[in-house]
């Protein structure tokens, strides 16, 4: 089964990382890119997607307010907030809207774990 | 007679203030490695308690005038800002370690400007936070700014600190050896910051050592 992911974050650069690991380990995944968390929730109330990655230093809304509304939106959908920002604060911040916290700058090791994470509870019906 | 950052701080605080920030550093420098996959090399961390005069001389003597800085403003219980600063000849050759060698110049000098901000802000945001988790309170670090300038400029960036222009500057030499890229890192502060540091490097070293600073 063919999966969307929406990656969120205001670097094109560090959305062209996240894609590179993508396209390398999950070809299958369709991925939908926003530069901000208007843009982002435009796009979802578009095409919704099955799972988010969101940065969390952005210009407007960050990405744990983003990460708030896209769980109110979708409960289940699995989440991670991407920062280099690694205050304990931030983390627990991002743990407790349910989102995963991946540092920065982003590993393929912890991209993969979020996505085999985000793969088993999609399969079994999370969204 | 007006405090200097030298009367603020006692030995044993400048020598935690050292450690928290070769932690920092180190975590940042660990950052840069993975972005640029080679190993960064870092000089020992000199805290040097100088005034805003000092710290542009310092800077001024070792590097040209044409300097790149990444910036942010972080705010909590201290209040102050962050730099990395690398000469500007060298910036597109940070730019293309971090994007690596798939992108052609034209696609690399269109990037500049972003790859820089994103470059600063995992260096700065790593140093930062690993700083204020050791010193266990909330830094609200803002998005990072790409300046162009020399020292003087860097050092007087606006708006000015509230109380007076006494600063705090920290500096330390990184270097990515294989690509000839090397600069600084440079943190400021006013003077009421730094009281309020002098508190928090109270209970640093308490936890820390079990003593205090006296």
């Amino acid at each position: 089964m063919s999966y969307k992911i929406l990656i969120v974050d205001d670097s094109r650069l560090a959305r062209m990382a996240v894609i590179k690991v993508l396209d390398a380990n999950y070809p299958g995944w369709t991925r939908v890119e926003a530069a901000n968390a208007d843009d982002a929730l435009r796009s979802v109330e578009e095409s919704p997607p099955d799972a988010a990655l969101l940065d969390f230093n952005m210009p407007g809304r960050d990405g744990l307010e983003l990460a708030a509304e896209l769980r109110r939106l979708k409960p289940l959908m699995p989440l991670g907030v991407i920062s280099a920002n690694h205050q304990q604060e931030i983390v627990a911040r991002a743990r407790a809207t349910g989102a995963s916290f991946l540092p920065k700058p982003l590993t393929e090791q912890a991209l993969g774990e979020f996505m085999e994470d985000a793969t088993q509870r999609l399969a079994k019906g999370a969204s | 007679m007006t405090p200097t950052p030298r009367t603020v701080l006692n030995e044993l605080e400048v020598d935690a203030l050292t450690e928290l920030v070769n932690l920092g550093i180190s975590h940042a420098a660990l950052s840069l490695a993975k972005m640029v996959r080679e190993e960064v090399a870092l000089s020992v961390p000199k805290v040097t308690l100088v005034g805003r005069e000092e710290a542009i001389k310092i800077l001024g003597e070792r590097e040209s005038k044409n300097l790149v800085a990444v910036h942010q403003v972080f705010e909590g219980d201290i209040t102050g800002r962050v730099l990395l600063i690398f000469p500007e000849a060298r910036s597109l050759e940070l730019v293309r370690a971090v994007i690596g060698r798939d992108l052609s110049i034209e696609e690399i000098i269109e990037l500049e400007q972003e790859a820089l901000a994103e470059t600063g802000n995992v260096i700065l945001n790593g140093c930062l936070a690993t700083m204020a988790n050791l010193l266990q309170r909330n830094l609200k670090i803002s998005l990072p700014e790409v300046i162009r300038g020399d020292s003087a400029e860097f050092f007087n960036l606006q708006p000015p600190p509230e109380a007076g222009d006494t600063v705090m500057f920290i500096y330390i030499n990184f270097a990515v050896r294989m690509r000839n890229v090397d600069g600084y890192i440079a943190m400021l502060m006013d003077l009421p910051s730094l009281a309020a540091m002098k508190v928090l490097l109270g209970e640093f070293i308490q936890r820390t050592a079990g003593t205090s600073a006296g």
